[in-house]
């Protein structure tokens, strides 16, 4: 569960003062579901999800993820979730056992749990063959799955996702839409954010439209084609977006 | 909880600076190799200029004095040098250290020394330049004996004593340890090497940990993990500390092997003058022990600080842009340690480096001042908490874990 309550997130700029990345932006995921943040460059979707995984602190709001707020217990709010995004790069000169098993402890977990939650892991995503494999060697598919399996060792209910296909070849695009689904079949609360109309429409149970860091529109696809009147998604994000767009670009 | 996860950031730190090619020769080579080549760089070319001037029979010429057979005769005799034949141009040759040095008698020099106005001999030399130096002294020695002798001469023949002319003998003798004469050739360049070289370790971790991870991208991935961020940078600092003493301990440890073994070869003998005893650079384990603690405030200090500077940068090219002065700012106190004259007062103890610089020359030469000790460990010790505060307080900042 992902409570999201007025988030505010302003940064200086030296040119143009004050930015408001994030404006009060407020939206509930529950368990089970797949919540899509959409938006172009720059609307405030890795921002917002970066606010919810404590990586940033908002100015102004608070969420709830799991019942812990971001702001008071933000080590607990880490503990309850998972995050993957193409920015979210592997060490080097670890290998692909090494990088889990280290998130794993920081994670608190004890030896013996951590070894039969990697085996286990490692055995599903079909990782062995790379397990001892530095991940400076390795493909991108195969970073791909690390870290998969680095969110996933400490096994969290809540998943966040920023734009995790971005730059990344059909087939990875693929395992990773695939392990998405998966997440919301076995009951975790997932957001993902993306400018990819086509997985939004694949995955998502649930839509919110951000541009210039408000949220402009929530509901589920249906919702949102009968209340613009149009079928194609990209038309109703374009629909939405435009009269924001140019203001964004005059600010 | 706190210590378990500072441990855990410590451990996959440390298992990536081994497999790190670059954190491997900084810490482990460099001190290692630095001394023993520099040393054996230094005092092997030094001893061969040295040993090749003192080998050397400088060639000479006599300028005038052909009026003057007696002293001219007794030039000769002295066989340290080589007389050879006088050229009109015989300024240039010295100059153009084709000659190390022209004697010049006056006219009629014989004649003046029955009349008591012999004048003088001028010793014309390359000032600066070794060899024409070490000639020019040779002479002036020579020339002296020859005066005192023709003086001896003439007390005998007038039937007085010789000590007439001196009264007293004059002798200089040194009477400080081996140790102490150590202490003030070596000291000061130890403590330069030794803040060089700490700094130098805990450079490229620092570097790596910081920029380096913010240029690989795994920043965002290690925030996003329980780790609070104090854990996150105490490890990782804990990790840059290690590296700077690791570097600070094989170095004192390469001092101390490569000053035995240059006493043990007598590779310094040809550097200490005729009769004078060696120079002894040995240096006991005790003078290492104690610049080795001196050394470990000074690691925090530096480890906090470059991981302070490093963490502000992009990149690790950006990040060592931002150190480069910092080498440049660092040797200025250790070098001004070096000067003589220099020595430690109240408050020069309190001055960040320079009291490390001038303590470790002390600490070198076998002098323990305790208060001195005590001043300059706490001192360093509150800048080394407060570069590490400022450190710790610099890893909460958005705006530079994410500047863009």
């Amino acid at each position: 569960m992902i409570e999201a309550v007025n988030l505010c997130k302003r940064f200086q700029d030296k040119k143009r003062g004050e930015v408001r990345a994030v404006d009060n932006v407020s939206f509930t995921c529950h368990p089970g579901q797949i919540y899509g943040l959409l938006g172009a460059n720059g609307a405030g979707k890795t921002t917002t999800l970066r606010m919810l995984a404590t990586i940033l602190e908002p100015s102004e709001g608070t969420a709830r993820l799991c019942g812990h707020d971001i702001v008071e217990h933000p080590e607990r709010v880490r503990a309850n979730c998972g995050f993957l995004s193409t920015a979210t790069a592997l060490y080097p000169r670890l290998t692909a056992q090494e990088m889990v098993e280290y998130f794993g402890r920081l994670n608190g977990l004890d030896s013996t749990t951590l070894k039969t939650r990697i085996d286990d892991i490692f055995n599903k995503l079909d990782m062995n063959d790379f397990r001892d494999r530095r991940c400076d060697k390795l493909s991108t598919g195969m970073k791909q799955k690390t870290s998969i399996a680095r969110t996933l060792v400490h096994d969290p209910p809540v998943m966040i996702f920023d734009e995790p296909t971005l730059g990344l070849d059909i087939m990875t695009a693929r395992t990773i839409i695939e392990f998405i689904r998966e997440c919301r079949d076995r009951g975790k609360t997932v957001i993902f954010s993306t400018h990819v109309m086509r997985e939004v429409e694949k995955l998502c149970d649930e839509i919110g439209v951000i541009q210039s860091g408000k949220l402009l529109t929530e509901g589920t696809i249906e919702q949102l084609r009968q209340r613009h009147g149009e079928n194609d998604l990209e038309e109703i994000f374009v629909k939405i977006v435009t009269p924001h767009y140019s203001t964004a670009e005059t600010v | 909880m706190g210590l378990r996860n500072i441990w855990i950031v410590y451990r996959k730190e440390l298992t990536e600076a081994l497999r790190d090619r670059r954190t491997l020769i900084t810490t482990f080579l460099v001190p290692l190799l630095m001394i023993p080549v520099l040393g054996a760089g230094f005092t092997s070319v030094m001893s061969m200029v040295i040993g090749n001037a003192k080998k050397e029979k400088p060639k000479v010429m006599v300028v005038g004095g052909t009026d003057s057979p007696g002293v001219i005769a007794a030039l000769h005799k002295y066989p340290k040098i080589n007389i050879v034949p006088t050229t009109a141009d015989w300024q240039n040759k010295v100059v153009g250290k084709d000659i190390r040095a022209a004697i010049e008698i006056p006219d009629g020099f014989d004649q003046g020394l029955k009349t008591g106005h012999a004048g003088t001999i001028k010793i014309n030399i390359y000032g600066g330049e070794i060899k024409s130096e070490l000639a020019g002294g040779n002479i002036d020695g020579y020339l002296k004996e020859y005066r005192d002798g023709i003086a001896t001469e003439r007390l005998e023949a007038n039937h007085l004593p010789a000590d007439l002319l001196k009264p007293f003998q004059v002798k200089r003798q040194n009477i400080a340890s081996p140790e102490k004469e150590a202490g003030a050739i070596l000291g000061g360049i130890i403590a330069y090497m030794l803040i060089f070289m700490c700094l130098n370790g805990a450079m490229h971790p620092a570097i790596d940990l910081t920029a380096g991870e913010k240029e690989r991208g795994t920043m965002e991935t290690i925030l996003s993990s329980p780790v609070s961020r104090t854990h996150l940078v105490l490890g990782k600092f804990m990790l840059v500390l290690t590296a700077s003493l690791i570097t600070a301990v094989l170095l004192m440890a390469s001092v101390g092997i490569s000053s035995a073994v240059l006493q043990k070869t007598h590779a310094l003998d040809q550097m200490s003058e005729e009769g004078e005893p060696t120079p002894q650079i040995i240096l006991g384990p005790a003078a290492i022990g104690s610049v080795i603690i001196m050394a470990i405030p000074l690691a925090v200090l530096f480890s906090a600080a470059l991981i302070t500077i490093a963490l502000f940068a992009k990149s690790y090219k950006e990040a060592q842009s931002y150190i480069a002065p910092l080498m440049f700012l660092v040797a200025i106190p250790a070098i001004a340690a070096m000067l003589p004259g220099v020595d430690l007062t109240p408050k020069l103890a309190i001055v960040p480096l320079l009291n490390v610089s001038l303590l470790c020359k002390e600490l070198v030469t076998g002098d323990y001042h305790w208060n001195y000790i005590a001043i300059i460990f706490a001192s360093t010790c509150v800048y080394a908490a407060g570069a590490l505060y400022l450190a710790v307080k610099m890893f909460q900042r958005e705006s530079v874990l994410f500047r863009s």
